[in-house]
């Protein structure tokens, strides 16, 4: 392996990771915050995915696609916690696996119903469709770089918020101990709704750039939800900086897996995280 | 948890089984030519009970949620296919303890590390070793990726030479599958009484006092997960047997989400409650099936309502029926008008089998 196919690989599996990073970040404000375990996250990756695909085609333009899209999904975000979450949070996390998976079957049908069965593409947007020459036959796409820019850009409002403003005390103090926020006269009602709803978006959002780099597929959501969970428990549950750090270290895996051990491939990223259960069971930075 | 049930739950069981029992006596004369089928799926249906049965010890007895019991249900499955000879069927006598002997071997790793973790970390690590042993089984050469390994004889069941059993009798094979299901109902029945399962329910109930009170916790806990991880991959071996293959499908997540789903449709820590729940489970996806092509979402409106309005799930309703009283505090009327004054915590069920715990 020579070393710009090297350096291409690590661009891959640094913007993989920062895709899983959007997508595993809301799963851990969702878990940490509202003690709710959602199992249709990935679900709503995939719905994300399917809107830019239809918006893209109906309105022609990919940018003004997303820019539909986000309230759509944060919309289905917001029924979906009013409806069926609010009884939930008192209850055994076997009740929300059970409901959440419930839910999975639902959209996945739903998603059927109205789109098919079929494996679609979203085209990469023209702005970005140029490439970047690395050498003589190796180069990367612009559009890439884009998605690593906007993840980056977006880890960092996320960093920011639960650093420096007063929403992110809360968050942070939220995830510690629910009980002693509340009792500190914090809505904490509003507060789920509101991390629901971030989360939802991020998830959905993550789905829509990815549209132009992955084939939609029905069940897209199911792979991914599987792999952000071991980015949770790697990282630990609640930690955003885990779910940053635990996003890169599994994208690089996946990423080099693929191409050093292929036989072994869909196998590493789990055998970190055994070994990831054996030092730290409650992740790495919680 | 005292695990003693009214009368009426040993004899409503008693009938069912019975019912079940003399099947291929009544089933020609009700259903005719579908006869056989329905037998087929009868026995799918025991299969699937012993299957939820067997997470219903982890699950209900010892709170430890599971979301990749279907990892152990297709090790046994896999074991099978892949321990059978071509050409030949394979004897019993060493292939029964071979799976459980591998089944035995796994749980006690996966369980050694997952027991580690507790509550959302524990659904969440079972979730992934069963998807690694999922993605393991797709992708490697040995086990025939996403089509499987398919078994050309089921075992034969020999002694001295003479026939005891013909497995490849689908009557045989029946009262087989039915008779395993009532021996594994009494051995967890009578695990759960047993001084070992009254430990279980003080795990389960609290398990910091147990510790306290000297109790090496997740040594009971991590035996738990082993003989729960046997029983599952004795049903997986039968179901290889029953369909002729063993596949990817039959341990991913998905698999392990339905067997959660018998267990809370049929009633979780009663260890009666998930059979019935794996029959209600199959009848009722067998008659979306036949409703609509899009029978998914009827499956999905189903578990979330069972979720919402029958948390103790069929063997709930057995154990205490629903009266008036009872009715006008149910979630469902508090989720229709959530208006109406909200009840107090004195309609929470007491802690017999209430559903909310620690997590």
């Amino acid at each position: 392996m020579d070393l710009a196919f090297f350096g291409v690989q690590l661009l891959n599996g640094l913007q993989y990771g920062l895709l899983l990073f959007l997508i595993a970040s809301g799963l851990t404000l969702i878990f940490g915050i509202m003690g709710i375990i959602n199992l249709a996250h990935g679900a709503m990756y995939m719905i994300g995915a399917y809107l830019v695909y239809d918006l893209t085609f109906r309105l022609g333009n990919f940018w003004l696609a997303i820019l539909v899209a986000i309230p759509v999904a944060v919309a289905l975000g917001l029924l979906i916690e009013r409806l069926f979450l609010d009884t939930l949070y008192k209850r055994d996390h076997l009740y929300q696996v059970l409901l959440t998976f419930g839910l999975i079957l639902v959209l996945n049908e739903m998603q059927r119903i109205i789109w098919g069965g079929d494996v679609h593409s979203v085209p990469v947007p023209e702005l970005f469709s140029g490439r970047i020459r690395l050498t003589d036959n190796l180069q990367y796409s612009h559009y890439r770089l884009f998605v690593m820019g906007v993840c980056l850009a977006l880890a960092g409002v996320i960093y920011w918020v639960i650093r420096h403003t007063r929403l992110g005390i809360i968050i942070r103090a939220g995830a510690v101990n629910r009980d002693m926020v509340e009792g500190l006269g914090i809505n904490v009602r509003t507060l789920f709704t509101l991390i629901f709803s971030v989360g939802v978006a991020l998830t959905a959002f993550a789905g829509m750039i990815a549209a132009p780099l992955t084939s939609i597929a029905p069940g897209m959501g199911d792979s991914i939800l599987i792999t952000c969970f071991v980015v949770v428990v790697i990282g630990g549950i609640g930690s955003i900086k885990g779910a940053f750090w635990g996003a890169i270290l599994i994208g690089m895996a996946e990423t080099f897996g693929a191409v050093l051990i292929p036989s072994l491939a869909s196998m590493v990223i789990y055998l970190i995280m055994a070994a990831v259960l054996l030092v730290k069971p409650r992740g790495l930075f919680a | 948890m005292l695990h003693t049930y009214p009368k009426r739950v040993v004899v409503i069981m008693l009938v069912l089984t019975a019912v079940v029992a003399v099947f291929p006596l009544w089933g020609p004369a009700v259903f005719g030519a579908q006869s056989d089928f329905l037998m087929e799926k009868l026995t799918l249906m025991l299969i699937l009970a012993l299957f939820a049965m067997s997470l219903d010890l982890l699950v209900g007895i010892v709170g430890l949620v599971s979301l990749g019991h279907a990892l152990f249900f297709g090790l046994g499955a896999y074991t099978l296919a892949l321990a059978s000879p071509d050409f030949s069927p394979a004897a019993i006598w060493w292939m029964v303890p071979l799976v459980m002997l591998v089944s035995a071997l796994a749980a006690l790793v996966v369980g050694f590390l997952v027991i580690r973790t507790r509550g959302i970390f524990f659904i969440m690590t079972t979730l992934a070793f069963g998807q690694m042993l999922y993605y393991f089984v797709n992708t490697s050469r040995h086990t025939g990726g996403t089509d499987g390994v398919f078994i050309m004889f089921r075992p034969s069941v020999e002694l001295g030479g003479a026939v005891l059993l013909d497995l490849d009798n689908p009557l045989t094979f029946f009262y087989l599958c039915l008779a395993l299901v009532v021996v594994g109902y009494l051995f967890l029945r009578w695990l759960t009484r047993s001084f070992y399962g009254q430990v279980l329910d003080g795990i389960h109930d609290n398990e910091h006092r147990m510790e306290a009170l000297g109790y090496a916790t997740s040594h009971y806990k991590l035996v738990a997960f082993v003989i729960s991880g046997v029983m599952a991959s004795i049903a997986g071996m039968l179901a290889a047997m029953q369909y002729g293959f063993a596949n990817p499908a039959q341990l991913g997540w998905h698999a392990s989400g339905e067997v959660l789903m018998m267990l809370i449709l049929g009633g979780m820590g009663t260890i009666f409650g998930p059979i019935l729940g794996a029959f209600a489970y199959e009848i009722l996806q067998h008659t979306f099936e036949h409703l609509t092509p899009h029978w998914p979402i009827l499956m999905g409106l189903t578990i979330i309502l069972a979720v919402l309005i029958l948390p103790r799930g069929i063997a709930g309703l057995i154990i205490d029926p629903p009266s008036r009283a009872r009715l006008a505090k149910s979630p469902l009327l508090r989720w229709l008008k959530p208006g109406q004054a909200a009840p107090t915590s004195e309609a929470v069920k007491p802690a017999a089998s209430a559903p909310s715990r620690e997590g």
